[in-house]
């Protein structure tokens, strides 16, 4: 019944509530969201790589190479050689390592250039191993292996055959179109930029940017079906490597920076990682105090129209109190509908989130490889939404106790 | 006979003006089931002393007693449910929450009184709007809605709701027409006689006096200098 009278009363306002109900629905949207987007793409940066010990790179910043090598973002400041990692691999400190090289595109989606290694021992989140939902590996040049999201969204199948472009855009011109790739796998989904890339063998990149014309002079049509041993490629953007021992690390490290053919950096990604959220910390912290400050003069605003309101309706605080109503019970009236239009204001700024996420994550992803999940609903934001309960009945108390104080006046 | 109300040198001030006595009261009494129609001019104390027997307000000095209670020894959370339970009150205008409609309005009275909540007012509620001939499409509509002589009406329900042994009538008929007024008070004498109901009726419309059987001047009542 009181629930009906707190709801019914604001229903008979609702100009007035509407509005608040906006205010406090975008404030709730902003700090739930700032909040969501900060933590996803943390932990999707953070679980896009694993396991790796050391990368290496074209000597740079440290951050710069994290970002191009593992995120995908920038571009490196220059190439391996196929020598220099091939020498280092050799290190016997070294268990494995996955040569990468970047720089192509399909339809938007990056390219990677690797070798077999990748599949074996890359890992991704807690240390999960990469896994294939359909196919295989690349036994040929022109074999293809596509991450799950470009399967889906391009609509591939085992056995298309696609084209590669030079450089990034999504309508490059420089198509190299007389290279006929073909998939012969598609990963399982792993929510990292891993889904949103192409790979294909170190060679099979090399044909398409070199070699192509002198292998179709020589071999002719029969060009899908060079083994990957046919070809050496020249040069690599940047290599991961796992070492035998953790112990090894600062060791190798040393030893790749002093490196003495070729200028190269090699950095911990865990190490790198923090670095970037310490940068990020400061713009973090500054989006929370914004979307803070929101939410506080939100819920200012939802005070100062319930304070108006009482104005209104001395009358019906009178009638209450003489039908028998307690003071104390107008006080709680007060404070019930204050929570009653917070909640409301969280149910739709939830869901305008939750709908706003569902519809901008293609482009989160495929524009910035940050992979946002849609559960909202983390700790945080499930804290978040306490202190927003908590925040009102603090708030609320100024028009709750305005209310009980004109209760105990009667004239 | 026994004593619904009776007031003991009784005298009222505002806090805020101590030595400006609203009221002054030596004696006055009303019997258990007796119809009182006081008259006299606005300002004179009128409110205050309805707001005493209800137990809005407390006597600066004196006793008020009502229904043997004394209400100026009570509590406040007991002198509201004694109100709930045991006086019902009407006014001029504005007895009902306009945007709820008229069972909810009842009802919220009705859950404020000291009642049994495992026992179905619903029916009572309905028989009650029956008897005061409101339409039963009228009473799921926010009683805002309704006309003024339905709302008066509705609001002697919700006055009774709880078996109130006392009750207060401030001016209810003041905005009604005639033929509403006539309406008005023969169901209110009709009810109040059938549940033997103590009624202080409060109007300056003399021609209202017939219905009742004592006729007190609020001047006669209360000594307090008339021009505050």
């Amino acid at each position: 019944m009181f629930v009906r009278l707190a709801s019914k009363s604001l229903i008979n306002r609702k100009g007035s509530v509407l509005l608040t109900i906006m205010a406090m629905s975008v404030s709730i949207f902003v700090l739930l969201g700032v909040e969501h987007i900060r933590s996803q793409s943390k932990q999707s940066f953070n679980s896009t790589v694993s396991g790796v010990d050391l990368i290496v790179g074209a000597r740079t910043g440290s951050l710069n190479l994290l970002l191009y090598s593992v995120f995908r973002l920038g571009s490196p400041t220059n190439n391996i050689d196929w020598e220099t990692y091939q020498n280092i691999s050799d290190d016997p400190k070294v268990a494995w390592s996955i040569p990468i090289s970047l720089g192509d595109s399909h339809k938007g989606f990056r390219v990677m250039g690797t070798t077999t290694d990748y599949f074996k021992y890359f890992s991704y989140g807690k240390k999960r191993q990469l896994t294939f939902s359909q196919g295989k590996s690349f036994e040929n040049i022109f074999d293809v292996v596509l991450g799950s999201q470009v399967a889906k969204k391009l609509g591939y199948q085992l056995g298309d055959k696609i084209v590669l472009a030079h450089g990034l855009g999504q309508t490059s011109f420089s198509l190299h179109s007389n290279s006929p790739f073909e998939v012969t796998g598609i990963l399982s989904a792993t929510g990292t930029p891993i889904d949103q890339t192409v790979r294909v063998s170190l060679q099979g990149l090399e044909a398409v940017h070199t070699h192509l014309q002198k292998i179709i002079q020589t071999h002719g049509s029969a060009l899908t079906a060079q083994p990957l041993s046919e070809l050496k490629p020249k040069s690599i953007t940047a290599f991961m490597l796992g070492l035998t021992s953790r112990m090894a690390t600062f060791g190798v490290q040393r030893n790749i920076n002093n490196y003495r053919k070729d200028p190269l950096s090699a950095i911990l990604p865990g190490v790198a990682l923090a670095e970037l959220w310490q940068m990020i910390g400061l713009l973090e912290n500054t989006l929370r105090l914004i979307s803070g400050l929101i939410l506080i003069s939100a819920l200012l605003g939802l005070s100062a129209m319930m304070l108006a309101s009482i104005k209104e309706r001395e009358r019906e605080i009178h009638l209450l109190r003489v039908i028998g109503a307690p003071a104390f019970f107008l006080f709680l009236l007060i404070q019930l509908e204050a929570l009653l239009i917070s909640f409301m204001s969280m149910l739709i700024g939830t869901a305008s989130l939750y709908f706003s996420l569902l519809i901008a994550r293609d482009l989160l992803s495929s524009e910035f490889g940050l992979h946002i999940g849609l559960n909202i609903l983390s700790y945080n934001n499930i804290l978040f939404l306490l202190l927003v309960v908590s925040a009102t009945i603090v708030v609320s108390t100024i028009p709750s106790f305005t209310a009980y104080k004109r209760a105990n006046k009667n004239d | 006979m026994t004593m619904a109300i009776q007031l003991t040198d009784v005298h009222f001030s505002y806090p805020e003006a101590p030595d400006n006595f609203i009221l002054n009261i030596n004696s006055w009494s009303v019997s258990a089931g007796e119809h009182v129609f006081i008259h006299g001019p606005s300002g004179g104390g009128k409110s205050t002393l309805l707001n005493l027997l209800s137990g809005m307000l407390t006597a600066t000095s004196g006793k008020v007693n009502v229904l043997g209670e004394r209400l100026g020894t009570m509590g406040a959370r007991q002198r509201d449910r004694f109100r709930a339970n045991h006086i019902g009150y009407i006014f001029q205008q504005f007895n009902l929450i306009p945007y709820i409609d008229a069972i909810d309005n009842i009802r919220l009275a009705y859950q404020f009184g000291n009642n049994d909540r495992q026992y179905s007012i619903a029916d009572e509620i309905k028989s009650l709007l029956s008897a005061f001939h409101i339409p039963e499409i009228d009473w799921y509509k926010p009683v805002g809605q309704l006309s003024f002589g339905q709302q008066q009406r509705i609001a002697i329900a919700r006055a009774l709701i709880n078996k109130p042994q006392v009750l207060i009538a401030d001016e209810p008929t003041s905005s009604l027409d005639q033929n509403n007024r006539d309406n008005f008070m023969s169901a209110l004498m009709t009810l109040v006689s059938k549940h033997n109901i103590t009624l202080v009726f409060v109007s300056h419309d003399m021609s209202l006096a017939n219905y009742f059987g004592r006729i007190d001047a609020l001047s006669d009542i209360n000594a307090a200098r008339e021009e505050n």
